[in-house]
């Protein structure tokens, strides 16, 4: 195996531009493919934390009385995600009001009789994902005496939609990007094949068999691979670090950003596809090539 | 021809026709060999000499009849197994077929190399019949910086290093000077003297067979014309 690693180094020098350019298309590739992961990675982060901890007002009906507040609250309570639930009188809700808009409440003032409901403050957390938190807002709906529930549902639907046709892109733009890292690596091995029929042929003429002659091909589509997945994610990390700095200092107090690089699972995953796009580009071009 | 000799051929032909569409290049052409022997196969050009050996290690097989190789019925070699016969020969070719990016070393090597033997060995071996090709200070070139007598050398020294059974040379001084030529067929009689078969494809022997013991076979038109026991004029 050592011999094969050799020989395959010693064709890498050889053969230094036509391998260089694979490596680099191979780095390229998976810089974009590691970027739409990054990307995704990071927005599904935040997308969690948006779905996960839901605040939700429950407005309540005016036939609403006190007397049945622990009827209704346990029954709330009981849904499933719910976590905490709070009851805001129509006095506190309103003494709330008026200390948020403190300097105008004349107006307030004015008012004969408190024109707001009664309500709970509910907190949801769903395990399984935004479709739960749906899920019981619209049974604390279906309730007596709930007049309504306001959640930010209409908004954080379209996110998700916007969210998962993008996703669908993204996963269409890998794949592009891996078949032309994978067309790349093929075209190279039946380029520098060629290149080496003869060389090729009198290794035959000596007894080589197919496998000593396929071997440093392999373990050079498997070099090319591993380090072109190597290089890319290396270009995204140092762009990384150098966005990163200024994206958590001017936006990470407004939106609470959460800005982390690549989990060690997803590198995993990108090194390892793009170590098996090297071989198998040479797999495929080699079967080929092969009778 | 004599049956009895045959028993212990290394190498034996059966009616051997081999044809390149419908155009015969070997006819009916049989011929044993013995372990040790060194035989001329000589014969005007197109005469069959190379196609007689290319059936010989299987880059060309028959139209009809058999070969066996030390009792080996080539027909029934599958293409897995062809490299392990290709090791028990050592070739040598007009035209050198060195790898032109590789070292004399690694070219030599690469005999050894195939066959999966170790580094140490492999080095051992290949100084070793680097030295006898008296190539052994060119360790370290390329083939192309070589004179043509030179590149021939190393190809008989990656031809005998994996102490193959049979020697199969084709026209191997064809692109030499005379004394390059000499060379060359000093190196293989000695290869001869230690008990190797070789087998000599060319159509300008005169020179070669007035220094060794063998047998001469002419080739005609695909046909074997004549054999013939040789004896050196002189030493
Ligand atoms: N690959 C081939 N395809 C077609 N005809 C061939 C091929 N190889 C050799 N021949 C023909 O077979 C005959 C014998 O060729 P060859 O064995 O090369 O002769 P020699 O080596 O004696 O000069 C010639 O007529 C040649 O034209
Ligand atoms: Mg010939």
């Amino acid at each position: 195996m050592i011999r094969y690693f050799h020989k395959a180094l010693a064709d890498i020098r050889s053969n230094r531009f036509l391998n260089l350019v694979t490596m680099v298309t191979i780095a390229l590739s998976i810089l974009m493919v590691s970027l739409f992961v990054l990307f995704f990675e990071t927005l599904g982060r935040i997308m969690d934390g948006w779905n996960q901890e839901g605040r939700a007002m429950v407005y309540l009906t005016p036939e609403f009385t006190t007397d049945i507040r622990p009827e209704l609250e346990s029954a709330i309570t009981r849904l499933d995600g719910v976590v905490r639930v709070a009851f805001v009188s129509k006095d506190q809700a309103l003494a709330r009001l008026k200390n948020q808009m403190a300097g105008s409440n004349r107006f307030l003032d004015t008012l004969k009789e408190n024109p707001l409901p009664h309500a709970f403050e509910i907190q949801i957390q769903s395990r399984d994902g935004f479709e739960s938190v749906a899920a019981a807002v619209r049974q604390i709906k279906s309730l007596d005496m709930v007049e309504s529930v306001e959640y930010g549902r209409e908004w954080l639907v379209r996110v998700f939609d916007l969210f998962q046709l993008f996703r669908l892109t993204g996963y269409v733009m890998c794949v592009l990007f891996l078949l032309i890292a994978f067309f790349i690596t093929a075209s190279t091995v039946r380029l520098v094949f060629h290149s080496r029929q003869s060389e090729v042929e009198i290794m035959r003429l000596v007894g080589a068999t197919d496998r000593f002659i396929k071997m440093p091909f392999y373990v050079t589509g498997l070099i090319q691979g591993a380090v072109g997945g190597i290089l890319g994610l290396l270009i995204l990390f140092i762009a990384y670090l150098a966005v990163s700095s200024g994206i958590s200092r001017s936006m990470g107090e407004l939106f609470h950003l959460d800005v982390r690089f690549l989990s060690v699972t997803a590198m995993g995953g990108i090194w390892g596809v793009s170590t098996f796009l090297g071989w198998f580009g040479c797999y495929l071009s080699l079967r080929q090539l092969l009778k | 021809m004599n049956l009895d000799t045959g028993k212990n051929a290394i190498i034996r032909l059966f009616n051997v026709t081999k044809q390149y569409g419908g155009k015969p290049a070997l006819q009916n052409v049989s011929l044993d060999i013995e372990p040790g022997e060194f035989v001329f196969i000589s014969g005007p050009s197109g005469a069959g000499k190379s196609t007689l050996l290319k059936v010989l290690y299987l880059a060309e097989t028959v139209s009809d009849g058999q070969i066996l190789i030390d009792g080996m019925n080539l027909a029934r070699i599958s293409p897995a197994r062809l490299p392990f016969l290709r090791r028990r020969f050592g070739m040598v070719f007009q035209d050198f077929k060195l790898i032109p990016t590789l070292t004399v070393f690694d070219n030599v090597a690469l005999a050894l190399d195939v066959a999966g033997k170790k580094p140490s060995f492999i080095k051992k071996k290949v100084m070793h019949v680097l030295r006898i090709t008296g190539m052994e200070t060119k360790v370290h070139e390329l083939p192309p910086t070589l004179s043509g007598g030179e590149q021939q050398r190393v190809a008989v020294a990656r031809a005998v290093a994996g102490d193959p059974d049979i020697i199969l040379a084709d026209e191997p001084t064809g692109s030499l000077d005379q004394a390059s030529a000499r060379r060359v067929l000093e190196i293989l009689l000695a290869y001869h003297k230690k008990g190797g078969t070789i087998l000599v494809a060319s159509h300008h022997l005169q020179q070669l067979q007035t220094v060794v013991t063998g047998r001469s076979i002419v080739l005609e038109k695909g046909r074997l014309v004549s054999a013939t026991r040789l004896e050196p004029y002189a030493t």
